[in-house]
């Protein structure tokens, strides 16, 4: 076996999809079902417009090239749409911090138009009244998650990648010299040259098997899905204060309306995000502040119900960045995870990037920025030998 | 979701109207029972296949038994109780088009 990627959800499919076309030979493990963690408990926005100039946007604009080739690949039931965004300022204030945002994203690429307050209703009819204006964002679009990594998986089966479902890694061995040499479970052994950890919120305990470090957390989020509706939300629509708290580092509930139409019907409403450890309990704070603020978006919302909530754990990094490359201490580990909550757009362009690396091919993107060297382990940690 | 009436001291029969047609209930009777007393199993139409659909779980969880209420759409028949006058019709897909437009 080439390689052993562990974890399937987006980015794990996404790696053994990459490296089974680059001719590896592959085999993917996850104690659950595909796509049971984060990337069946979020939502599948593929977004440029969330992110500030720099790495992530970079890599996100390459993800997103990669997204619509992989839709003219994989079936139609990913439900790949380009839809476009729109974010939506309610006051002068926000207006003038989202055009300095938006041009600094357009110096770096990034197509986005402003639409006055008057545009904003034949863009979307049923916005509320009243808000001061927005930007619209026609490269932003959306897939069905975990639909997607089990399309993925299926490709990368037929190129001969082989997927162990209800199997818990539950250790990273590796040879004397300290090289990764294989994983076990509790039905296998498989032994390999090379794994990937594409654990997700789940990669830092990987990362410790491995005799390893990395520092991800959960960062909660709750999502409210609401009774199948006719097209009413046509693009993915968000609030100017969105950006602001995905950038945040706080520990503490923040929320801000971000809401999508999907091509089921139900209207997804999100998002919230605070670190409160992996606490699957129904916040009411949460689900109140949610659904009123997508009101105030949208009031045509205030007519329909929700019909469930649920809640996820992305995968946090103290920077906000995704770990993407060769673990510093122990050779053939490589990191693929902690893409918090972008996770399912930069799917592609981390799987493309961690075959590249196995096969020794260069990109044309750079990674650099998200080598998990940079996540050295705090003072008096030292990383453990592997077993 | 209504609040449940409290049943009056002799419980006579409940009238409603079905799709226009007049239909007699028990009192509490949710309006799935009802039907089914009638011989009304099926509805509403699915959304993408317009299929025949009822009472399936019957007990709140499937949603599969939805029907307009009063005009209200997307009413759970298995736990609405029949109020007397009420008007009940078949649900066509969401239910939901007036929102559209
Ligand atoms: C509410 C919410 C909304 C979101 N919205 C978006 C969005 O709109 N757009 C976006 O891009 N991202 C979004 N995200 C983030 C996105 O969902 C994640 O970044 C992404 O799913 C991470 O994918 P992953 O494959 O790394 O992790 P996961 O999908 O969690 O996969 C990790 C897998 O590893 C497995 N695993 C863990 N430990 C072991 C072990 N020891 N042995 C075997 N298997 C193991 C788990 O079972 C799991 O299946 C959202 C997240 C949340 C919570
Ligand atoms: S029959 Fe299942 S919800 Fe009514």
């Amino acid at each position: 076996m080439d390689l052993v990627v562990i974890g399937a959800g987006v980015v794990g499919a996404a790696c053994a999809y990459y490296a089974a076309q680059a001719g590896l030979s592959v085999a993917v493990v996850d104690r659950g079902p595909v796509a049971g963690g984060t990337s069946g408990a979020g939502e599948g926005n593929l977004l440029v417009s969330d992110k500030e100039p720099g790495p992530e946007l970079e890599l996100a604009r390459t993800s997103l090239r990669l997204w619509s080739d992989l839709a003219q690949v994989l079936p139609a039931d990913i439900e790949f749409e380009a839809k476009g965004g729109l974010v939506v300022a309610e006051d002068g204030e926000q207006l003038s911090a989202l055009r300095e945002f938006a041009a600094a994203q357009a110096r770096s690429g990034v197509t986005v138009e402003e639409v006055g307050p008057g545009g904003l209703h034949d863009r979307e009819p049923h916005l509320a009244p009243g808000l001061a204006g927005g930007f619209h964002y026609p490269e932003d679009a959306q897939v069905q998650p975990a639909r997607a990594a089990a399309r993925l998986l299926e490709c990368a089966g037929r190129a001969g990648a082989r997927l162990f479902l209800g199997e818990e890694v539950t250790a990273v061995t590796t040879t004397p010299e300290g090289r990764v040499s294989g994983v076990r479970t509790a039905r296998r052994r498989l032994l390999t040259g090379a794994v990937v950890n594409a654990a997700g919120t789940w990669a830092g305990r990987i990362a410790e098997l491995a005799g390893s470090y990395l520092p991800v957390q959960p960062r909660r989020g709750f999502v409210l899905v609401t009774e199948p509706l006719p097209p009413l939300v046509r693009h993915k629509v968000y609030a100017a204060g969105y950006v602001a708290d995905v950038a945040s580092g706080d520990a503490g509930l923040q929320t801000s309306p971000v809401v999508e139409g999907t091509p089921a019907g139900p209207v997804l409403i999100g998002a919230s995000r605070e670190r409160v450890g992996f606490d699957r309990r129904i916040s009411a704070e949460a689900v109140q502040r949610l659904a009123a603020a997508a009101t105030g978006l949208f009031p045509v919302l205030a007519q329909v119900r929700v019909l469930r909530v649920y809640c996820g754990f992305r995968p946090y990094l103290p920077d906000h960045l995704p770990a993407i490359g060769p673990d510093p201490y122990v050779p053939g580990l490589f990191h693929a995870c902690g893409h918090e909550g972008a996770g399912i757009g930069l799917a592609p362009a981390t799987g493309l990037a961690i075959a590249r690396q196995l096969t020794g091919a260069a990109t044309d993107f750079d990674v650099g920025p998200f080598d998990p060297g940079r996540l050295a382990e705090p003072a008096g940690v030292s990383p453990r030998n592997g077993n | 979701m209504r609040h449940r009436a409290e049943p009056p001291a002799e419980a006579g029969p409940v009238r409603f109207a079905f799709d226009g047609r007049a239909v007699a209930a028990r009192q509490g009777q949710s309006i799935a029972g009802a039907l089914w007393d009638h011989g009304i199993v099926a509805w509403r139409t699915t959304r993408v296949g317009g299929r025949p659909r009822g009472a399936f779980c019957g007990m709140g969880v499937c949603f599969d038994c939805l029907v307009v209420v009063n005009g209200a759409p997307g009413q759970r028949a298995c736990l609405v109780r029949v109020s007397e006058g009420d008007t009940v019709t078949s649900q066509e897909g969401h239910g939901r088009d007036g929102l559209g437009s």
